[in-house]
Formats: structure tokens, sequence, C-alpha cells
């Protein structure tokens, strides 16, 4: 029964915040510098990763498909396998994972360590809305990123994928042969269906630190408990949402 | 929003209304714990009024209710005649809180510090919040940690930052919670004479959290003592010097006895 009240409290803080982050998207004009600086941190911090997994990922995509599908003659659609995969499901997928341990446990542990040391309230009581100058223009910089950060991510899955087809000896497929296939099966909707889920993720996942970040009561010691309860819950609604919008998406 | 500047400026003296505190029937509970017991209280416009009581008396949470960030169990406090309570106070009066432990800004340089109040209500051009913010870190002798970061700074300039981000604000109800309890003999001295100045030429009413006694005998218009949560008497300083009621005199002048040590009678 506690729990549950807190989850509701939870819920319910966290609506307030948003509407409140909202009735600032005028402010956001005179927030570039922050908006900015959220932007870089963002793709800073995730780029380099993102394209590391995503090569992988496209890559054994790649030989899985090349080993299930060149029994029965029909490899050249290993790209169009890669492609439809890395862009409706694990490009989005996994850059919102990348995002919620590198960019939410950050946000958590920041706006949690200013709730406790007080800066939160020295804002308050300046008349400076903490939803205006920390909670806006990271929204805003995360749903600018998110798209760019998940077309590289897909870029850089179909390139490894065509890079192990071709190299893989029992595979060999011709690079000319795998983006044709890439090419004709992923539409430009599917690649769009993935932006959508991508967008929804971040703003779920951005929101969800920036909350339980200024939801902080206590000590030092809760700056810690505050960042495994964002990035757990963060995971939790991203693989959640996953579902439900996959279906909507179809 | 910017709304709020039209009134009053002590930097450049233009004249507002000064304003008051008053506190009802004040009440507040954490949990089971009682923390202000029925507190009643009025600090009038232009006055400087000091606060003092043992620890964990209850005088900064009694602050932050006055800055609306805490809201009383029962009883009401307001802030020139509005209710403090309501956020929209915020907007209405300018009030600056020196947090007990300074609550800078970590990302912020100092000078960030400082500006951050004057650019986020766009009180003046990036010239003319230099100046300002230039000028109060000079009068707490900190011009040469503007560029400083907070972690850089002693227990002592931390506090002082915190006391010159509340002076560029300008307010007309500025609250220190123990000012000077990190400060040297001088920069205390410097303290209160600051708090005077604002209130004899812009009328800033102050409201100042402090275990100083020296500085409560010598500035306060009136002290208030607050023991247990509970307002045992506002009187002024002169009545303080020589306290009729035991239990005040024994917090201002506590007997040192080195012969038979308060610890001592512990162990026992
Ligand atoms: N957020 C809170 N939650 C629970 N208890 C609190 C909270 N804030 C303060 N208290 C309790 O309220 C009491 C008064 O605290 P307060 O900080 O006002 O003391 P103080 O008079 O300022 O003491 P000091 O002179 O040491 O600063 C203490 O017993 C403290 O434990
Ligand atoms: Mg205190």
């Amino acid at each position: 029964m506690k729990q549950l009240i807190a989850i509701l409290e939870g819920i319910g803080s966290t609506v307030r915040m948003l509407v409140r982050a909202a009735g600032f998207v005028p402010t956001l004009p005179r927030q570039l510098p922050r908006f900015m600086d959220q932007c870089y941190q963002i793709g800073y911090t995730t780029l380099p990763i993102v394209s590391v997994l995503s090569f992988f990922i496209g890559s054994v995509l790649a030989l899985q498909a090349g080993y299930s599908m060149e029994s029965f003659g029909a490899k050249e659609f290993i790209g169009s396998l890669v492609g439809l995969s890395m862009a409706r499901e694990l490009g989005p997928m996994m850059v919102a994972i990348l995002l919620a341990g590198r960019v939410g446990s950050a946000i958590a542990a920041e706006l949690a360590s200013m709730k406790v040391y007080q800066e939160v309230d020295a804002l308050v009581t300046m008349n400076i809305p903490p939803e205006r100058i920390l909670v806006l223009p990271r929204l805003a910089a995360v749903l600018v990123m998110m798209p760019v950060l998940t077309i590289i991510a897909n870029l850089v899955g179909w390139f490894g994928g065509a890079i192990v087809a071709h190299s893989v000896e029992f595979i060999a497929l011709d690079p000319e042969k795998y983006f044709e296939t890439l090419r004709r099966f992923t539409k430009f909707d599917d690649v769009a269906s993935g932006l959508v889920k991508a967008e929804v993720f971040g703003f779920v996942v951005v929101t969800i630190c920036c909350s339980i970040g200024l939801n902080t009561r206590g000590g030092p010691r809760e700056i810690g408990a505050a960042v495994t309860k964002a990035v757990v819950v963060s995971l939790i609604l991203i693989l959640v949402l996953d579902y439900f919008l996959t279906k909507a998406l179809m | 929003m910017s709304d709020c500047h039209q009134t009053r400026n002590p930097f450049t003296h233009d004249e507002s209304p000064a304003v008051g505190v008053k506190l009802e029937h004040v009440s507040k509970n954490f949990g089971a714990l009682a923390v202000l017991k029925d507190v009643s209280l009025e600090v009038h416009p232009g006055e400087i009024f000091v606060l003092m009581g043992p620890s964990g008396s209850g005088k900064s949470v009694l602050l932050k209710h006055i800055v609306g960030l805490e809201l009383p169990t029962s009883g009401k406090v307001s802030v020139a005649g509005l209710d403090a309570s309501d956020p929209t106070t915020r907007g209405k009066v300018r009030m600056a809180l020196v947090f007990q432990a300074g609550a800078l800004f970590n990302s912020l340089s100092v000078y960030d510090n400082l500006a951050l109040y004057l650019r986020e209500h766009r009180v003046t051009n990036e010239a003319g919040i230099r100046e300002k913010v230039m000028r109060a870190l000079q009068i707490l002798s900190l011009e040469n940690a503007a560029r400083k970061s907070p972690s850089e700074l002693s227990g002592g300039m931390r506090k002082r930052v915190a006391i010159a981000r509340a002076l560029v604000q300008e307010p007309q109800l500025l609250l220190y919670d123990e000012p000077t309890s990190e400060l040297d003999p001088v920069m205390s001295a410097t303290i209160s004479e600051i708090i005077a100045t604002l209130k004899d030429e812009y009328h800033v009413t102050s409201f100042v959290v402090s275990h100083d006694r020296s500085l409560a005998l010598s500035i306060a218009d009136r002290v208030g003592i607050l023991m247990g949560g509970r307002l045992l008497t506002v009187a002024p300083p002169a009545a303080l010097r020589e306290p009729t009621d035991p239990q005040i005199a024994d917090f201002l002048n506590p007997l040192i006895d080195v012969k038979n040590p308060r610890f001592k009678q512990l162990e026992a």
C-alpha cells in the first residue's frame, strides 16, 4: 500500500514537473547556451559507445542471418534483415538503453546532488524555477539528439552488417547485393517508426531521471539510490513502452 | 517574471516600501517530531531582527518557512501581507536567503553564482551585471575568487560568496542563517556593518539567525530567543544584557567551570 502511494506520488510530481517545464517553452530561445551545452553533453557521452555497439550489433545480425539463411540460399536477404531490424527495433532500443545508462544516470546524479546540497532550494528562493533552467533544456536537447543518434546507429549498424556479410567466408555476400535488398525492403516508414520510438524513449528517460533527481530527499547517501532508481525505472519503461509502440506503429 | 524589479533597488536608490514578516501561531512537525511550537512573531518593515537559540531549536526551519521552502503544519506565515506559502509571493517580494551551508551552485564559478539571478531575471545587461557582481564581491573581499569554483573555496569564503550572492539580488527582505559562524572577527564586523548599512540607507528588512552575541547586541533592533521550538522572548538587545529568566541567562552567559566541566558530570 505504502509503495503504491509512493509510485502514484512519483507519477504525480513527474506530471507536475512536465507541465511546469512546458509552460517555460517560450524561454527556450534565451536559454540557447544551456540547450547547446546539453546537446553536447548528450552527444559527447553517447556517440562513441553508440557507434561501437551498433557496429557490433549490425555485425552479429549479419552473422546470424548468414548462418540461418545460407542453408536455403537466401543470403542476399541478409541486407533486408539487418536493415529492418536496425531501423525498426535495435537502433532506437540500443540508443535509448545507452542514454539511460550514460546520460540518465548523470542527470539523476547531478540533480539529486543539487537537491541534497540545497542548490535547488536556493534556485526556488531566487524565484528561478528549477523546471525552467534544469529540466527544460535537457528535454529539448534530448528531443533534438535522439534522432541524430539513432540515424547514426542505423548507418553504422548497416555498414557493420555489410562488412561482416562480405568478409566472413561462408557468407561472402557482395556489398552491392546487400545494400540492394536493404534498400528494397527498408522503407522510409520503417526508419521513421524507429525515430518515433527513439523520441519517446529519450523523452521518457530524461523526464524520469530529472523527476527522480529533483525529488531526492535526505543526505548524500540518497544520491546513489536516486541514480540506481532512475536507471532501473528508465530501463523498465523503455522495454514496456517498446512493446506498445511496436504494436501501435505496425 | 522580472516585473518584481520595478520596485526598489538599493544600488540605484529608488525607493519602495520596506516589507515586514508575520508568523501567526506557526507549528511545524516532521512526522512525530514537533520542531516549531505555536510561534507567533512580527518583524517590522526595515527592522533588524536577530533570532538566537541553541542548536537544533528550529531556527533554520523557521527561516525556511518565511521564504516558503517549508510549509507550516498549522498557523500562517506572511511576508508583506502576502501568504509566504504561495509561490507567487516570491515574484512579488524580493527575498534572499543566505543558507547556513551556503548552497552555492557547484557547477558555476563564483562570478556566475552571483550573476545567475541577475541574468535569469534580466535585471540589466552584461556590463551592468558585471558592475554589480564585482561590487558585491569587493565588499566581501572576494575580488580574487571571482573565477574560482565553489569547491576551491574555504568554508568562510563560501559563506561570504553566499552573502554576496544575496546582496546582488538587492532584496527587500534579507534572511541570514548564521552569517558569521565561519568568519574571523574582522569579517564578522564587516557583516554587521553591511546589515546595519542596508537598514539605514536602503530600509532593507533583515532577519538574522545567529549565535553571535556581540552581533546580536550591537545591530539588532530586537532579539528573539527560540528554545525547543518555542519563542521564549522577544526583547530589545539592552534587555538581554542582564537577562532575568534563568533559562535565557544560562544560554547567553554559560558559566565555564574548568574545575568541574560539564562532560565530567556526564561520566559520573
Ligand atoms: N527536513 C527535515 N526533516 C526532519 N527533521 C528535520 C528537518 N529539518 C530539520 N529537522 C529537525 O528540526 C530540528 C531543528 O532543526 P534546525 O535546522 O532548524 O535547527 P537550528 O536551530 O537551525 O540548529 P543549528 O543552530 O544547529 O543550525 C532538528 O531536530 C532537526 O533534526
Ligand atoms: Mg540552523
